[in-house]
């Protein structure tokens, strides 16, 4: 019987590029800001890192294939260097590559890093992606917006839903990260807005208009972990560990099943249950302080609360409209902006997700620093509601 | 006794008011200010071969055996392809035996009724049935008449030996090189020679003539024609026909050209499928077409015509037209029209054919895979299927989905990908009695889907590869809006 990761690994440090339009830097830049800070956090020297896991997602743009583009960008001294790519979710795969490493006792220090140049395209939105040779001749030719949209849709439906009540409680998710994402000098979109402003904005893909839909940014995180002992030898007095780290994949049985009824995420539930178990969290709504969730739009953000299990089934509306996941509400979610506003470099964000935990729990957060958090739960999506990959992790102080 | 066994037609469901566009280029083209009625114009997403799989569709019915036919002439003067069997598609989306004979025909407007004739001469000498089915989409120049009369469509007919429903009794045929107008290889516009002409030395001497061959070898007196089926644009054309081959009147059938257009080599056999839906056991009905020539057919109903009823027929395909009152969106679908495609609408639609052949069950006939364990319906088929146990490894049969009931799970309309008709609608579609596909939706309009509307499957265009010509077909949802 495995024993999971709880405890076998801290994080050393960790580091964040700023978010945005990047037009000032390519991804070599945006890798240097995240490993910079992160070195320095960490207190270390390249020489000691053992090994390395990249994530980046789109190969057209961005920095190609390979671990190359990572080692050499950071001069890296010919460490093993592996791109890990899993759609959205490929910043979790990174942490995961590495903190496996560090706990199966391979590496005593690893650094996991993701980045995302998109602005290099010529227009908005993500790149327009490739698909192999058999699903572009079947599969609609289909963008993120919709994909997501179609959950709203589908959760209208099965809870009886009015089409204004959902759409409100999805701007007050947008409202909420704007209100944030103000607070976080690294924020991609820094401006707060109204219920009103995104109720009227342009529709993207119905029921979303441009509001539910998060920024395409440039950026990029890393994350540099080890153990607990190696990090209270290195100066870290009470490292931030992992609890739980688990990943669920599709199979196939929402899309080509009859049995998903297209308003959730099958596998946040798997992974949710797995993560909950792992960290031995046997009342999340009590336990966990604060989350990050993978809020690619907003209808994401909302039904993920209930695949977290913290909210009710079909209760997510209700607890939206009344606060519970703002910053002063029962379990803050998005307390940096979220993909909303802090950004969504693809390859980055489940590390800049654990940032803000990684923040937070430090006491380091700045204008949007919580009140003594405990557990912080990360959630990172990867795909499309019909076949995705799902990544949660749960850290908190050692001990508790 | 060889004759018709079954019939169907196909218009789309677009509708090109004329005024619109008369109104549209009044300042270029005032002649056509009083032009009245509409043409049917195909959506994006549609061709002689999408057509001509609708209208056999409209024939043959939702059956699961279509074994007992055993060849398909696709008569078209406007196929998608020049090389590439047009009719070996249709076959697939079909999912007619492989080992059928299939071949395209074309060349003149009348060649449906060529191609009705081979079938007859094929049914005499071989078992099964044929399947003639003729379409078109035949562009015309902006400001042209042609582009006020031509229209789009596609009809069926099932040429056999059993259950007949209209006997054929006799056929003859004029080829000849009277050029009334022509369209060079390569080329996209016909061009037109003056009408005058065509109508005094052509029509006018040349469909008599056909016209009168056919029932002398029928061993039919004129007066005795019940219906004559004769599809022309130019006014009392049918009529004068009759005339002059001694029908009366009353026989000269409506041709349907003010409401749909004409559509070429599609037109006769849409008439026919009309024909028959109204005819009465023991009637005799003449279908005459003009084109390099002229020929004519004449029928007999049996006491089986009644008996026999497409799933829509030509009226039901009529009714359900939609008027389009933006003339660009006419220009647009017809390729008349070159609009803003954005960056993302530079995308590589390039298709790998041999993937395309791996999987041509599923691509064209949209065959899914059945497990024979669970009942577990997979699309697209694979080796393995669910089960609570495990997966259970080659249990899956083929499993056709293209005639079952669906509905909408759930669905988006989305304005950020490129997309000739914005906003590009699809979702997830969930078959009844299993099955699910995520796939594009075509002929709805904004607000008519939503979570739990019925659906029904249409062949359609998936892309178009600009860079290389290559059109790939795949199926669509649209709106189920009943017989």
């Amino acid at each position: 019987m495995a024993s999971g990761v709880k405890d076998k690994v801290a994080i050393l440090g960790m580091g964040c590029s700023r978010f945005g339009e990047r037009w000032d830097a390519s991804p070599e830049d945006l890798m240097l800001e995240a490993y910079n800070e992160a070195m320095q956090d960490a207190g270390i020297t390249p020489d000691q890192l053992d090994a390395a896991w990249f994530s980046t997602h789109m190969d057209d743009v961005g920095t190609g294939r390979g671990g190359t583009p990572m080692s050499i960008a950071l001069r890296l001294p010919n460490i093993g260097v592996t791109r890990v790519e899993n759609f959205c979710a490929g910043g979790s795969e990174a942490i995961r590559a590495a903190v496996y490493a560090v706990a199966a006792g391979a590496c005593d220090i690893a650094i996991a890093l993701g980045v995302e140049k998109l602005k290099d395209t010529g227009y908005g939105g993500l790149p327009v992606a490739t698909v192999g040779t058999y699903i572009p001749q079947w599969h609609p030719n289909a963008v993120a917006p919709a994909n997501f949209a179609q959950v709203a849709a589908a959760y209208r439906y099965k809870h009886g839903l009015d089409a204004q009540t959902l759409k409100r409680a999805l701007a007050h998710v947008s409202v909420k990260s704007h209100a944030n994402g103000a607070k976080n000098p690294k924020a991609h979109l820094r401006k707060a807005i109204t219920e009103a402003q995104c109720l009227s904005a342009p529709t993207i893909a119905a029921p979303l208009g441009l509001f539910d839909c998060c920024g395409v940014s440039d950026g990029a995180a890393a994350v540099i972990v080890t153990t607990p002992e190696i990090a209270r030898g290195l100066g870290k007095r009470d490292p931030v560990t992992f609890k739980a780290l688990q990943v669920a994949c599709s199979n196939g049985w929402e899309m080509q099943g009859n049995g998903w009824d297209g308003s959730y995420f099958h596998t946040t539930r798997i992974a949710a249950k797995r993560a909950y178990a792992e960290a031995g969290v046997a009342r999340p709504r009590d336990e966990i302080s604060l989350t990050e969730v993978h809020d690619c739009f907003s209808i994401t953000e909302l039904v993920t609360m209930e695949d977290l299990f913290l909210s009710d089934e079909g209760g997510a509306v209700g607890d939206v409209l009344d606060g519970a996941f703002d910053a002063e509400g029962r379990l803050p979610c998005q307390i940096d902006g979220g993909l909303k506003c802090f950004g969504h470099p693809i390859g980055a964000s489940g590390i800049r997700m654990l940032y803000e935990i990684y923040l937070q729990l430090n006491g380091r957060a700045g204008a949007r620093q919580l009140g003594d958090p405990r557990l912080g739960l990360v959630h990172n999506l990867g795909g499309q509601p019909s076949q995705n990959v799902c990544a949660i992790s749960i850290v908190g102080r050692e001990g508790v | 006794m060889i004759g018709i066994t079954g019939f169907g037609a196909y218009v789309p469901r677009l509708r090109l008011p004329r005024q619109v566009a008369a109104q549209a280029n009044a300042w270029y083209a005032p002649q056509f200010g009083g032009r009245k009625g509409a043409r049917a114009f195909a959506n994006w997403d549609e061709d002689s071969v999408t057509m001509a799989v609708a209208a056999a569709r409209d024939c043959l019915g939702p059956a699961e055996d279509r074994s007992h036919v055993r060849a398909v002439l696709l008569a078209t003067d406007t196929p998608p392809f020049a090389e590439r069997l047009n009719a070996a598609i249709v076959a697939g989306a079909l999912t007619l035996d492989d080992d059928i004979e299939a071949a395209d025909l074309g060349g003149t407007p009348r060649v449906a009724l060529t191609a009705l004739t081979q079938a007859v001469a094929r049914a005499t000498a071989f078992p099964g049935e044929v399947l003639v089915l003729a379409a078109d989409r035949r562009k015309a120049r902006p400001g042209s008449a042609q582009e006020l009369e031509y229209g789009d469509g596609a009809a069926a007919a099932l040429v056999g030996r059993d259950k007949v429903l209209a006997q054929f009794l006799g056929s003859a045929t004029l080829s000849v090189d009277f050029v009334d107008h022509f369209r060079a290889s390569g080329e996209s516009i016909d061009y037109q020679w003056e009408e005058r002409w065509i109508r005094d030395e052509g029509v006018s001497k040349l469909v008599p003539r056909v016209v009168a061959g056919a029932l002398r070898q029928a061993g039919i007196a004129a007066e005795q024609v019940d219906h004559l089926l004769f599809p022309t644009s130019f006014a009392r054309m049918d009529a004068q026909v009759a005339k002059a081959c001694g029908i009366h009147d009353e026989a000269v059938a409506a041709s349907l050209i003010d409401r749909i257009g004409d559509c070429g080599a599609a037109h006769g056999l849409i008439m026919l499928a009309d024909g028959l839906e109204r005819a009465k056991p023991g009637q005799i009905i003449v279908l005459a077409a003009f084109g390099s020539g002229a020929q004519a057919i004449v029928l007999r109903a049996t006491p089986l015509v009644e008996s026999f009823r497409p799933t829509r027929g030509v009226r039901a395909w009529i009714a359900r037209g939609k008027e389009e009152p933006n003339y660009t969106r006419f220009l647009s679908f017809g390729g008349q029209l070159s609009l803003e495609r954005g960056m993302r609408g530079e995308q590589d639609r390039k298709t790998a054919l041999s993937t395309a052949w791996r999987h041509r069950n599923a691509l064209l006939g949209l065959v899914a895979g059945k497990c024979r364990v669970t009942g577990s319906v997979h699309f697209p088929p694979s080796r393995l299927s669910y089960d609570p146990q495990g997966p259970l490894q080659d249990t899956q049969e083929p499993y056709k989905l293209a005639d079952r009931p669906a509905r909408v799970l759930s669905w988006s309309a989305e304005y950020l990908s490129y997309h000739p008709s914005p906003p590009h609608h699809y979702g997830q579609i969930d078959f009844e009695g299993g099955g699910r596909i995520l796939m594009d939706f075509t002929d709805l309009d904004v607000g008519e889907v939503d979570s739990g509307t019925p659906m029904e499957m249409v062949f359609r265009i998936k892309d178009i590869d600009t860079a290389r010509n290559y059109t790939r077909y795949f199926w669509k949802a649209t709106p189920a809006r009943g017989a």
